[in-house]
């Protein structure tokens, strides 16, 4: 049975694929060194403008760097963190939220009210202060991503492994005399997967919002190596004279968060076998 | 009564429901006893809430978390059941007894294939390696009828019927070998067609193997069939017990009779067909409550008293 492909998953997946290839790739995708002062070619307008020049796609800063190389070699610590951050992220509330839905009690009392006390920081104040803390540079970022978001993962895993712990089929296990840690492992995780699929990708989003975030207030990556919240930063202060050194990398986060939110939507209705429309 | 060759022996159990929030504890089991012989099929035969769920459960010591055995004993194999922790009751579940669920549609894991959670009681008790699970796996699928074993191995739970699915979780059941199989009514979920051939299986595979069965069903049809002894629950009592001649021909008591008289048969007219008299059960029920009183006043004055009260009323 051959299953037609969700406009959104193929789209998500489309976008997620062209920036990956831009990160991995930054070197042979770009057409000029990002660092690359040009000061004879600087605040080029886009190639399509009156000004343009072919050689610059997207035009260059107030320094003459191009802008295309810039944002193509953005792309990288955008991935490297929304990657890392949403797996560590994952992993931790996955492991708590396993836990806490599966065995119950005072280990899911306390768990609970661990995330809920969590979640009432605001999430991109406490990253601002956990990265001030801890140090700057992509580390730190992926870290901070993971200590604010796990609670996401943690929510949700553990309502759906109380439910699916409370199936038929988890109690059958019980009585073929299976352990509880088998059954954890083999019988309920496989069956929480596809909703951790789900919330990978929706959290890859966030993790490239708040690398931006943090890039925006230079709490990223060192300034001299091209972030996308940087050139935001950088495109603000000239935004009157060029506006698309403003709007190209803030088109290029808000593209690849709705690719990533997409592509979460697009999953969550194809493997809910709920939700998904009759063939 | 102790029968020569006893698998399973239950006495006296008392199974409560929990107090919560302003509802005191409630009995659901009134002191069962209850023997299955070795190789015996025993029906365990009661209307629906007459706790003969809760017997199957507390069997395999699993009783709802709302509920707690609070007298009474489980001899299994000539261990006291109730006293073994969980790690070593675990030895036992699905090897030496295994439970056949009610619910064939919901008992089988959606994310595995059905070969391997077959295989999986195979290698976790019997320490099958991979190969020699997944040969004796379509052996058993084999024996419980299922064409083209190793195809359906290779299937998800989805894409197998119900009865399919009955018969890979009675392959399951019969997998280790056990000396008791707890068969929740393992046919209700399916259609009537259906259900005669898992029952023609069960039997049959009974009958092979020598395991003792326990068969808790509300269709009184099924137990003729089946059944080599028959025990009548009503209200968490045992109400009548005996061989399922005696309990189909000459049924000794008033709640017996009437629920075979509100069992549909082909051979008699629809109008034959009588919902049981209300007099019986609110005779039972007002028995039921006068021994709850008695047995949590009992229990209230000294633990070791309301055993007394259960001497007193068996």
């Amino acid at each position: 049975m051959r299953q037609r492909i969700d406009g959104r998953v193929a789209f998500g997946a489309a976008v997620l694929a062209l920036v990956l290839l831009c990160a991995v790739f930054a070197g042979v995708v770009a057409p000029h060194d990002p660092l690359e002062q040009d000061l004879m070619a600087a605040s080029l307008p886009p190639a399509w403008g009156a000004e343009g020049d072919r050689t610059h796609l997207f035009g260059t800063d107030s320094l003459g760097r191009d802008i295309l190389s810039r944002l193509v070699w953005g792309a990288r610590p955008a991935m490297i963190v929304a990657f890392a951050g949403a797996t560590l992220a994952g992993c931790i509330g996955t492991l708590l939220g396993l836990w806490a839905g599966f065995f119950g009690g005072w280990v899911d009392a306390s768990i609970s009210r661990l995330v809920d006390i969590w979640m009432s920081f605001p999430a991109v104040l406490l990253a601002i202060v956990l990265v001030a803390v801890i140090g700057t540079g992509l580390t730190s970022v992926v870290l901070a991503i993971a200590i604010i978001d796990w609670t996401r993962f943690c929510r949700v895993v553990r309502a759906e492994t109380q439910v699916q712990a409370g199936r038929d089929y988890v109690t059958s296990a019980r009585t073929l005399g299976q352990t509880r840690t088998h059954v954890l492992w083999r019988e309920v995780l496989p069956n929480v997967l596809p909703l951790l699929l789900t919330l990978f990708t929706l959290e890859m989003g966030i993790a490239v919002v708040v690398e931006a975030i943090l890039s925006f207030v230079g709490l990223s990556v060192s300034s001299d190596s091209p972030t996308w919240g940087g050139l935001v930063q950088e495109g603000r202060l000239y935004v009157n004279q060029t506006p698309w050194l403003l709007g190209l990398p803030v088109a290029a986060i808000a593209l690849t968060v709705l690719a990533c939110n997409a592509l979460g939507d697009g999953l969550r209705e194809s493997l809910d076998p709920l939700q998904r429309p009759l063939p | 009564m102790t029968l020569p060759n006893e698998c399973l022996r239950i006495d006296g159990l008392h199974l409560a429901l929990r107090a919560s929030r302003g509802h005191p504890a409630r009995l659901v089991l009134r002191g069962v006893d209850l023997s299955v012989a070795a190789g015996e099929v025993h029906a365990l035969v009661g209307e629906s809430g007459a706790g003969k769920s809760m017997v199957g459960r507390a069997v395999l010591g699993f009783v709802p978390p709302a509920m707690e055995c609070v007298a009474g004993s489980v001899r299994f194999l000539g261990k006291d059941w109730s006293r073994l922790d969980q790690a070593e009751r675990r030895v036992h579940l699905g090897r030496d007894v295994a439970l056949i669920p009610q619910d064939p549609l919901t008992a089988l894991n959606p994310g595995h294939t059905v070969g391997s959670q077959v295989a999986d009681v195979l290698r976790l008790h019997l320490g099958h390696s991979r190969a020699q699970a997944q040969a004796r796996t379509l052996e058993l699928l084999d024996a419980v009828r299922i064409r083209a074993p190793a195809t359906v191995a290779r299937q998800y739970p989805h894409e197998l019927s119900g009865g399919m699915r009955q018969r890979v979780l009675i392959a399951i059941a019969f997998a280790c070998k056990p000396r008791l199989i707890v068969a929740d009514e393992p046919t209700t979920a399916l259609d009537v067609t259906v259900q005669r051939e898992v029952l023609r299986l069960l039997r049959d595979l009974q009958r092979d193997e020598g395991a003792a069965v326990l068969f808790i069903t509300h269709n009184l049809g099924l137990v003729a069939q089946l059944a080599d002894r028959v025990s009548v629950i009503h209200a968490g009592r045992i109400v009548e017990h005996g061989s399922v001649r005696e309990i189909v021909e000459s049924p000794r008591t008033d709640y017996t009779r009437a629920l075979f008289a509100a069992t549909p048969r082909y051979d008699r007219p629809a109008e034959a067909l009588r919902s049981i008299d209300e007099a019986v059960t609110d005779a039972l029920n007002a028995e039921a409550a006068a021994y709850d009183e008695a047995w949590w006043r009992a229990r209230a004055r000294a633990p070791t008293a309301s055993a007394a009260v259960e001497q007193g009323h068996r």
